[in-house]
């Protein structure tokens, strides 16, 4: 039908999507001053952000660009530990405001992560998709180890290793890491969907053809990891923004693989997938304390007969639109009305 | 980018007369590669001149497809020098070359099966639009332009199959011959000054091919562009290449016209096994 | 100690963990050269061969030989069960699929393994009773000798039954064109399992040898132990069984140099360390087969 056709002018659509986020935003932050919620509530929505946009940023390397990066927590820990340490010392030698001491400590967890994905993805995506899943596995291991045993080194407390990184400030909070999570999901749709995004799952579908089609595919690679590694980034800074304490063995192996069980159940390539599937996961085992022994069991079961039954992931790459939403019900309206004059 | 050196080698051979005047479009000069110890292809040389098409024919496993990899880049080239234009590809790769005025089909399809047809024509266009990663997160008026200008050039490329109907269909959901019409598109949306295509008449049924040669054909008169072409159906490539190579053992073995070619004994040779052949064999 | 008696005892430390990576290296490099799979749950067949063995020698009371056949015969199961039922199915799928389904079984043994015999190691007998020897001023414990010389005879064996043998010579064809060896007349499904059940089976003989050398089982010990052996198949070249072996050998004798200059703690740094600097810059591995995509 070619009713259905009409659209909404884009300006609208992006209008009503920035404020169903602020109502989101502003609508907890009531909630949550309130006080109708306990403390633990709380903590699982935050969480849930954190690994939405953890989710989203993986999602980002493998459902879009067809990579399979094995260290994603590495990258979180770089963030984590940065922005952590940075928020340490501004708070003993009080440069900084409590205001922006925030916003600064994410960005650099941020670029900091950015930075040495950009160096490690330079070599690691000249391999080919097995590789890359070995080198930065290897990677995260390494990130894992140096954070466990850099103080020796340094000849000074830094990261404390094991014993791990105590009294961070904490400056996150459900209104923060949702405008972050708005943000992080705003950025990937937009790169997505513009030229580059194109080049990008070109990129996924047929290497050889989109380097025929002129594309440098080892610029939009690299590109597309430092900006998943940024984001993931800008998750472990706001986890120890909340959490207060951090340490090494909280990124290893383990987390990695749990935020790829997040991602390809949601569906690799599906946004809205990944912020399905993080909310669940992090809800449900939340909830289900008790069971908790058999959480990695159902994690691991969930992978092998989710890629042998339907391997794009349960929302496959569908995607969630609001507008699209108003549009179909609009026209729905619409039709209802002329049918009613007509009869 | 570097100047690119012109190599002092005059153009011999098949320029077409009506513009020989002009430098050709594509020369090679003793391109040969090498895999291990096999020499795949050797003493490679042929002029193609603009708006010129051309044809590379040659038994199985000639090494057609390889010159064509090595043309783009695929395959690095182990001696010889590829003249595209005035620029010389030594050390470019694939984009690059891309981006200097080639671009290619598949023999066997390459598309982006998971994007839809006119995303694949658009990314063909990606060189030819300018706007930064910036522009496109905070969709700045460049974006919105730069992005609306490209739709209506894909949906007017689509327009010569008379593919706009299916713009927004998922590319590995066409049927086989729109799939191969589709990757002439993208690679047409390159904006090359000349094309190189893969067996296009591959599993098509003659009408389909006789179709074909007329779209090949008008779109070397509207583009402008020199095409080279493989292709096994001989009735393609005598009915509209001006100038043919034919490969044989990664060597070639003649060039000339189709007429030239047709009565050339060494083609036919080639096609139909040697004489000498069959003598070493009663001699045995 | 002399200098020289550190560097031979530290060379024997390395060569003995060298040759369990070796064994179990075999295993990943003989399955990516025939379906292309990096098969991250091979690590953790080695913790149920190591399990069996536990099982047996205390709570069956059994000796340490019906143990290590024990061992052997459930990890050779256990491989051949995973590549039938989540392998298979996914044949056609594309490569990362596969691959995460390998994560996924690798999960889920490490977590079933966690839940039916908790999350801490448990003590191994003694298996090898065998009296070290000294060499000079060296000393060479039983372990290392019965190690050294089970993974040479182990691997000499694989030798012949990959040249000689007429499967060998299947599971050869199938890695160089699985298409062509089909049109031959080869079972690829049997060569594909038979693949299996040889590498895991060398896995076996590899978690008694280690269970031997550090006497304990846990749940997670096949984790970092399958990705050193992964390292050391991509070091040696990923499809060449030589360059398993010298790929475990380097590894083994890497890391007892790491221990011996005082960087115990960052010796799983160093070995991924030389996978990231052999990846860079010969990503073949030492003696790996140059795959081009056909185009």
């Amino acid at each position: 039908m070619k009713d259905k056709m009409r659209k909404m002018p884009t300006w609208l659509s992006y209008l009503i999507n920035a404020a169903f986020l602020f109502l989101i935003l502003f609508g907890g932050m009531q909630i949550i001053n309130s006080g109708r919620l306990s403390t633990y509530y709380i903590r699982v929505i935050i969480l849930c952000g954190i690994n939405i946009i953890l989710a989203l940023s993986l999602n980002l390397a493998t459902g879009f660009l067809g990579q399979l990066p094995l260290g994603h927590a590495g990258f979180m820990a770089l963030g984590a530990y940065s922005s952590a340490i940075f928020m340490r010392f501004a708070c003993n030698v009080k440069m900084l405001p409590p205001t922006l001491m925030f916003p600064v400590g994410i960005v650099l967890g941020g670029v900091f992560a950015a930075f040495i994905g950009f160096l490690i993805g330079i070599p690691a995506l000249r391999l080919k998709g097995d590789y890359l899943a070995i080198i930065t596995l290897g990677f995260g291991e390494i990130i894992r180890v140096v954070l466990l045993n850099i103080d020796d080194v340094l000849g000074f407390k830094l990261t404390y290793g094991a014993a791990s990184l105590k009294n961070i400030p904490k400056t996150t909070n459900f209104f923060n890491t949702f405008l972050l999570v708005g943000i992080t999901y705003y950025v990937i749709h937009t790169y997505i969907k513009s030229r580059h995004g194109r080049a990008t799952l070109a990129i996924r579908d047929n290497e050889i053809a989109a380097e025929s089609c002129g594309i440098n595919t080892t610029y939009y690679k690299t590109l597309g990891f430092t900006m998943s590694a940024f984001f993931a980034g800008i998750a472990g800074a706001l986890y120890a923004g909340y959490l207060g304490v951090i340490n090494p063995s909280g990124f290893g192996f383990m987390k990695s693989i749990e935020i790829l069980v997040t991602v390809v159940l949601g569906g690799m390539g599906s946004m809205v997938g990944s912020i399905i599937s993080a909310t669940v996961l992090t809800a449900v085992p939340e909830m289900l304390r008790a069971f908790s022994q058999y959480r990695m069991i159902v994690y691991s079961l969930l992978l092998v007969v989710v890629m042998i039954f339907k391997p794009s992931g349960l929302m496959g790459n569908y995607e969630f639109s609001l507008t699209k939403i108003l549009n179909k019900s609009g026209s729905k309206k619409k039709n209802k009305k002329g049918g009613g004059k007509n009869g | 980018m570097a100047e690119s050196k012109l190599v002092p080698v005059p153009s011999r051979g098949m320029v077409p007369e009506r513009d020989v005047s002009d430098r050709p479009v594509l020369e090679t000069l003793h391109l040969g590669v090498d895999f291990g110890g096999l020499v795949a292809v050797d003493e490679f040389n042929m002029v193609i001149g603009k708006t010129e098409i051309a044809g590379l024919i040659g038994p199985n496993g000639a090494g057609k497809t390889t010159v064509f990899n090595l043309l783009t880049k695929v395959y690095q080239p182990t001696r010889g020098t590829i003249l595209l234009g005035d620029k010389d590809t030594s050390g470019m790769n694939t984009s690059q070359v891309c981006k200097a005025g080639m671009a290619r089909t598949f023999q066997n399809i390459r598309l982006f099966n998971d994007m839809t047809v006119i995303e694949n024509v658009l990314v063909g266009h990606h060189n030819s639009i300018a706007y930064h990663t910036p522009n496109a997160i905070f969709r700045l008026p460049s974006f919105w332009r730069e992005e609306k200008e490209a739709r209506k050039r894909a949906l007017e490329l689509l327009s010569i199959f008379n593919m706009e109907d299916t713009a927004e269909a998922k590319a590995g959901s066409l049927p086989y011959g729109a799939q191969r019409r589709l990757e002439i598109v993208r690679a047409l949306a390159t904006n090359p000054t000349i094309l190189l295509l893969d067996e296009p008449a591959a599993g098509m049924n003659p009408t389909e091919t006789a179709e074909l040669m007329e779209n090949i054909v008008k779109i070397r008169d509207t583009f402008n562009i020199a095409i080279l072409l493989i292709e096994h159906d001989m009735r393609l490539v005598m009915g509209i290449c001006e100038g043919i190579a034919v490969l044989n053992y990664g060597k070639i073995i003649a060039k000339g016209t189709p007429e030239e070619i047709k009565s050339n004994p060494l083609v036919i040779d080639a096609y139909l096994g040697k004489k000498d052949d069959d003598e070493v064999e009663d001699d045995a | 100690m002399s200098v020289f008696t550190t560097i031979v005892s530290q060379l024997i430390n390395g060569l003995q963990t060298g040759s369990v990576y070796a064994l179990i290296a075999l295993g990943y490099s003989m399955v990516y050269g025939i379906i292309l799979l990096l098969n991250f749950a091979h690590g953790d067949i080695i913790m149920v061969g190591a399990y069996t063995a536990w099982l047996f020698m205390v709570n069956f009371s059994q000796s340490p030989i019906i143990a290590v056949l024990a061992a052997i015969v459930a990890s050779t199961v256990l491989g051949v069960v995973i590549e039938k039922v989540a392998y298979t199915p996914l044949r056609q799928a594309p490569r990362l699929s596969l691959l995460i389904t390998a994560i996924g079984i690798s999960f889920l043994l490490e977590n079933l393994a966690q839940l039916i015999f908790g999350a801490g190691a448990k003590p191994m007998p003694k298996i090898v009773n065998v009296p070290s020897i000294s060499l000079g001023s060296v000393s060479v414990s039983g372990t290392a000798l019965v190690t050294l010389v089970v993974s040479v005879v182990s691997m000499l064996l694989l030798n012949l039954l990959i040249k000689r043998s007429k499967m060998g010579k299947a599971m050869r064809a199938v890695s160089e064109d699985t298409g062509a060896a089909q049109l031959m007349g080869i079972n690829i499904n049997r060569t594909i399992s038979f693949t299996f059940a040889v590498g895991s089976a060398l896995a076996g003989i590899g978690s008694v040898l280690y269970s031997a050398a550090y006497p304990q089982a846990s749940p997670t010990m096949g984790g970092m132990l399958g990705l050193k052996a992964f390292v050391a198949a991509v070091l040696g070249g990923i499809g060449s069984v030589p360059g398993a072996v010298i790929g475990g050998f380097c590894i083994g004798i890497a890391e007892a140099g790491a221990s011996a200059v005082g960087l115990s703690v960052w010796k799983d740094a160093v070995v991924f360390i030389i996978l990231i600097i052999v990846l860079i810059v010969k990503p073949t591995g030492l003696l790996g087969r140059n795959l081009q995509e056909k185009v």
